[in-house]
């Protein structure tokens, strides 16, 4: 090939000076999440010392008992599932952009959201539930199941002739009317307790974190992540849009229901343990984005490591803003999250969405 | 040599019938091919039946090439990803051969394809910064960058300027003879065709109305059936034939 003759390879060069700086940025992640994480477990509404803090978390039999439940199954499983529900949020967005060619494609944009708020609702309003096998864990088992329901809807439309990925979207969209209608009606007839109820269910979570949730999201995202893996080099080309994307090979329709179908689980199943966080799923993949492109070797677990270090860092503040207060996630992703997410958008001023 | 041909290649969107059994001779390698039609003549159809991409009647053969060394360039790209040209190549590149990892050859082939159609200056901007232009040229390196035995090209030069026409067009010729590779481009330009193919495959209405040499294919009478032109044929000052445009023909009325 006449390639070799070329005088340079000062492209390949530079694209090997990329790819090290793509890594190194993931790495910079990474430690800003393990940092994140460290001063999650060591903040909380009763004020131990740093240094026993990390003796009960590496030697846990030589602090007292008190100690070592408020650090090993309160404050761990806390910080954990910000990172798991982090990262699963944000993994979903960032294949629901890709796959729909969409910025402002999300669980909560398409209904999955709202349709788990309902499901919960369901619960704590009228006490039905979904499934009565499971009537101790009612709320998140109903959550789940509206949740399965209505990316399944989705799902099923979506295999129909004719229907595009526009048409997907604003299906979502009216599912995220429907289901919040429907949620409205249940609130306007409940008592005073179950609206209360609803409502922080509805702000968002982290606090009744148990090691069981930690283990089941964990569970989802190492099955997802590398099933997304394999499919790099498709999913990256389909944001060259669906005919170059069929043009290469790529199966699109299949790829983009295999892809409905992760997203789905990848989104329910955290919605359902921590309620309404609805912003990790649009603002972690558009962090991972502005600072690793679109490639999906590096925006895979860019999108990954981008939610789970945002949400447990708004976890920190949730303690840090009213000390000896937890404030509800939901609420202070939103408000800590936008002003942020603005500036990164603003000044990053790039054309790609 | 690799060579194509078409056997009664039907299509339909519905129950209009957009291709009616289009048959050719062998469309040989190693020259470009041109597709000459009227707007929704059937052009992008056609090249969509030859990619597999649509279901139809008739069968396409390939003679020393088979369906995975065929690349089809549709007419239009989305250019929103967050990806630099380099990266946008190596994806076309990577594509169905699995791996993260990049070989020297691999990156060599990227470097190939980025100064054969000019644009080594661009590999580290971002694709939506490009204009109209520059996408067009990064899009025929994405599509030749694995280097494929047959090429379906759907108006490659539509949104360059005259002189990157010219370039383009020799880059496409230099790299069909240099690799007998049977590339059949969809243009409008009769006047390109002329200069850079030679070989013509005239589409009218979903018809196949003829096939072969440019200036044989392309005359005044051909020229008035698929288009409503009058033109008539001379040569430039360095000899090379033209088509020079009279007007519409009499009998299409404006």
């Amino acid at each position: 090939m006449t390639a070799l003759s070329h005088p340079s390879s000062e492209n390949a060069k530079s694209y090997r000076a990329l790819t090290a700086r793509r890594i190194a940025v993931l790495g910079g992640l990474l430690a800003l999440l393990v940092l994140s994480v460290a001063v999650d477990v060591s903040l909380g509404p009763a004020l131990y010392p740093l240094e026993d803090v990390f003796r009960t978390l590496f030697m846990p039999m030589s602090s007292d008992l008190q100690m070592r439940v408020v650090i090993w199954d309160i404050r761990m499983p806390m910080a954990l599932l910000a990172v798991t529900v982090g990262a699963s949020l944000s993994l979903a967005g960032a294949q629901m952009q890709t796959i729909l060619a969409n910025p402002l494609a999300s669980p909560f944009t398409l209904g999955l959201s709202a349709a788990a708020s309902f499901g919960a609702a369901l619960a704590m309003v009228l006490g039905v539930a979904l499934f009565p096998a499971a009537i101790s864990l009612m709320v998140p088992v109903n959550a789940f199941a509206m949740a399965m329901a209505a990316s399944l809807l989705i799902f099923g439309l979506s295999t129909l002739r004719g229907v595009t990925v526009e048409t997907i979207i604003l299906l979502g969209i009216a599912l995220v009317f429907s289901f919040n209608a429907a949620l409205a009606l249940l609130q306007y007839f409940a008592s005073e307790q179950a609206l209360s109820a609803v409502v922080f269910w509805t702000m968002g979570s982290l606090t009744k974190a148990t090691w069981g949730k930690v283990a089941i999201t964990a569970l989802i995202l190492v099955v997802c992540a590398p099933l997304f893996a394999r499919r790099a080099w498709a999913l990256t080309a389909i944001r060259l849009g669906e005919t170059r994307a069929a043009a290469m090979g790529v199966p699109v329709k299949r790829l983009r229901l295999e892809t409905l179908f992760l997203v789905s689980l990848l989104a329910a199943v955290p919605v359902s343990f921590v309620g309404t966080i609805g912003f990790i799923g649009i603002v972690g993949p558009h962090v991972a984005r502005l600072l690793l492109g679109e490639d999906q070797r590096f925006f895979l677990p860019g999108a990954m490591l981008s939610g789970a270090a945002i949400l447990s860092a708004t976890s920190v503040l949730s303690k840090a803003i009213l000390p000896g207060a937890v404030l509800p996630i939901g609420i202070i992703t939103a408000l800590v999250g936008v002003p942020f997410f603005a500036a990164l958008i603003l000044t990053k001023g790039r054309k790609a969405w | 040599m690799v060579s194509l041909s078409l056997d009664q290649i039907g299509a339909r969107y519905g129950r209009r019938t957009i291709l009616h059994d289009a048959t050719t001779p062998d469309i040989q390698g190693g020259v470009l091919t041109a597709l000459v039609g009227a707007n929704a003549a059937g052009k992008s159809t056609l090249f969509r039946r030859i990619a597999g991409q649509l279901r139809g009647t008739g069968a396409v053969r390939l003679t020393g090439a088979t369906k995975d060394d065929l690349r089809y360039m549709p007419q239009d790209t989305a250019m929103t990803a967050a990806l630099t040209v380099y990266e946008s190549i190596i994806l076309a590149l990577k594509q169905g051969a699995g791996g993260w990892r990049l070989s020297a050859s691999e990156l060599a082939a990227v470097d190939d394809v980025l100064h054969r159609f000019g644009i080594a200056h661009l590999a580290e901007h971002q694709l939506p910064e490009l204009s109209g232009g520059q996408r067009q040229s990064v899009s025929i390196a994405q599509t030749l960058v694995t280097r494929p035995k047959v090429v379906l090209m759907d108006e490659p030069t539509s949104a360059l300027d005259l002189y990157r026409q010219y370039e383009v067009l020799e880059a496409l010729r230099h790299y069909a003879a240099e690799t007998g590779a049977v590339m059949i481009l969809a243009l409008h330009d009769l006047n390109q065709v002329m200069r850079a193919c030679g070989t013509v495959i005239a589409l009218g209405e979903g018809r196949i109305l003829a096939s072969g040499p440019a200036l044989e294919v392309l005359t005044p009478a051909l020229i008035s059936q698929l288009y409503g032109i009058d033109s008539r044929v001379e040569r430039c000052s360095k000899g090379c034939p033209m088509i020079i445009v009279d007007g519409p023909s009499a009998a299409r009325a404006f």
